[in-house]
């Protein structure tokens, strides 16, 4: 007998692949002339097709979002908690859609896919991509599926900007912006960190100058490092405190540096090297950049209440206690603005220890708080 | 709707821009929105009573009032109601003229501990009053700045407001002949209506 999966599981799903061979125009000034997006879609699209939700990924996301690939797999996709029938995102009533983007290292075209011009892999030369390509990228797939407005666009993260920037570039294709532990842009310091996980690829010497995959190596310890400081952001010090403490991983300190002695240190090898036998390094710079480059405000100004001054979709704001990485603050900042700008808004607090990983666990009040502004969304 | 909230919305223009401090369960916005096409937000720290907010499609922002309104500019609303929440804040005064200077008028409720009852009782047993209108004891409630109408209407006065409207009501939000005729010992909640004085010109 088959195995059977949680009652409000979307259960199994597999990936389909949009073909788009309409040039597409990027900030960068260059343009990809053809591409793929991978993708996978949860409950059905009503007659009107006003029921579909997007959602978009964070820096290491991808297309599975929920349910099964197989009923071999471990774990369902990673907003499995979000997305399902009766959930938050309930797939009775919605029809999801979740890509992986361009640029991404899990089926859509990018860095590890070769270039149809020169028969190589891209590697290196992939050109640079920013969250308002992804938005384009986007809203081709939208068109491909018939979908004419989203019902809502969600994410969190990197993929909350995603969201943030469908109601600044298409207001008129998006009723909901669900932007959940975001930011209107990055600060000094989130830029440093992800300077710092870039050195880490660059300076790796299986990377190769980006083109690792055509010389068959892969930059390993780079990609690690990468994830290591990265996960420290994502956790908070109040939960890496009650995870690990000063737990040891021996019965004693071993007095040598090439132990592993406390047990965040083995949490967090294990984290890096899971992420850097899955992940491509150029994929990892490029999203890294994209948050980096993120600052929709730029062009008029820095005066966010400005930008938004044309969108036309509803806000909802999520933002985490101990989040230290997009804390309350930056979430506020995008409400003040909202607020300036006489735009609906509504914008919550969760008192959460887990920090901006908090966007990612069935926290109670998240939960109830998602699901009861999910509900009265109209279709 | 709550009897106070019925008095309030007459108050409030059609179309106008309303900010809700302490909006509770978003009662009053809920209701405006539908009647009189009010648009605007309510402010409010209690989990349950945002997740009724967002239930009912109020835009609730979870802010504390204690931290202040810096995030709202000036003039940037028609109407700043604050309905029972003047006793539970930090700094009512502060707030006070945050909502003048957010607002172009203010609506503002809150007990009258100047009332018989709390005079009888403070007069009679020496003891701060518990009723059931007023349940908590002196060391676990939220009022911590109980007023009297004299009281505001005084402060109103040092801070050069002006006192549009004003209603003494009972208990039950009723407008009686006593709390007409001497609302600070016979009224029980006020309901103000002030805005900023006009400086003339001379």
């Amino acid at each position: 007998m088959a195995h059977v999966f949680p009652e409000n599981s979307v259960g199994l799903v597999s990936p389909k692949v949009a073909r788009f061979d309409q040039p597409l125009a990027l900030a960068c000034g260059r343009q990809l002339n053809e591409y793929e997006i991978i993708y996978e879609t949860y409950g059905e699209l009503n007659a009107q097709r006003s029921n579909a939700i997007l959602i978009c990924h964070a820096l290491s996301g991808h297309h599975h979002a929920a349910g099964y690939h197989s009923v071999e797999d471990r774990k369902p996709g990673w907003w499995d908690a979000c997305i399902g029938p009766g959930k938050a995102i309930d797939t009775n009533k919605f029809f999801v859609v979740s890509l992986n983007n361009l640029g991404g290292c899990n089926g859509s075209t990018g860095p590890g896919s070769r270039n149809p011009e020169t028969g190589k892999i891209y590697g290196a030369d992939f050109p640079m991509v920013t969250v308002e390509d992804w938005v384009h990228s986007q809203a081709r797939l939208a068109d491909t599926l018939g979908i004419e407005q989203w019902a809502a666009v969600v994410g969190g993260s990197l993929g909350g900007m995603q969201a943030l920037q469908w109601s600044i570039s298409y207001p008129e294709r998006i009723r909901h912006c669900v932007a959940i532990a975001a930011a209107p842009k990055l600060s000094a310091q989130n830029i440093a960190f992800n300077e710092v996980a870039r050195q880490a690829i660059l300076s790796d010497p299986d990377f190769l100058d980006g083109f690792f995959i055509e010389h068959g190596t892969t930059p390993k310890r780079g990609l690690k490092l990468a994830r290591m400081v990265g996960h420290i952001t994502y956790l908070s010090d109040d939960s890496m405190g009650t995870k690990f403490g000063r737990e040891l991983k021996t019965s004693q300190l071993n007095f040598d540096v090439n132990n592993v002695e406390f047990q965040v240190e083995s949490y967090l090898r294990y984290q890096g090297e899971e992420f850097s036998g899955r992940f491509d390094a150029n994929t990892y710079l490029i999203m890294t950049k994209a948050l980096d480059y993120f600052d929709p405000a730029a062009v008029h100004d820095g005066n966010l209440a400005k930008t938004f001054a044309h969108a036309q979709a509803n806000f909802y704001l999520i933002s985490f206690t101990t989040d230290w990485r997009f804390s309350p603050a930056r979430s506020k900042e995008i409400a003040d603005a909202l607020i300036a700008a006489k735009k609906n808004v509504v914008s919550v607090e969760i008192d959460a220890p887990q920090g901006h990983d908090a966007f990612l666990i069935p926290i109670t009040r998240y939960l109830q708080a998602f699901s009861g502004y999910m509900n009265r969304i109209e279709i | 709707m709550r009897a106070d909230l019925e008095i309030i919305q007459q108050w409030i223009p059609e179309n106008s821009h309303v900010l809700d401090l302490g909006c509770g369960d978003g009662e009053l916005l809920a209701w405006l929105k539908e009647h009189k096409n009010v648009s605007g937000y309510g402010l409010e720290i209690d989990a349950d009573k945002i997740n009724t907010c967002i239930e009912k499609g109020v835009n609730v922002i979870e802010q504390d009032l204690d931290k202040g309104l810096s995030n709202f500019a000036n003039n940037s609303f028609d109407v700043v109601v604050m309905t029972q929440a003047l006793q539970v804040v930090h700094y009512p005064d502060k707030i006070l003229q945050e909502m003048l200077r957010v607002g172009r008028t203010c609506i503002i409720t809150f007990p009258n501990f100047g009332h018989w009852r709390c005079r009888w009782y403070l007069a009679t047993k020496g003891r701060m009053p518990v009723s059931d209108f007023m349940p908590y004891t002196w060391y676990n409630t939220p009022n911590i700045h109980f007023c009297t109408f004299k009281d505001f209407e005084a402060l109103c006065h040092e801070m050069q407001m002006q006192v549009l409207d004003r209603l003494a009501v009972d208990g039950l939000h009723r407008n009686n002949l006593g709390s007409r005729l001497w609302p600070n010992m016979l009224g029980e909640i006020g309901i103000y209506r002030v805005a900023r004085n006009v400086v003339k010109l001379a």
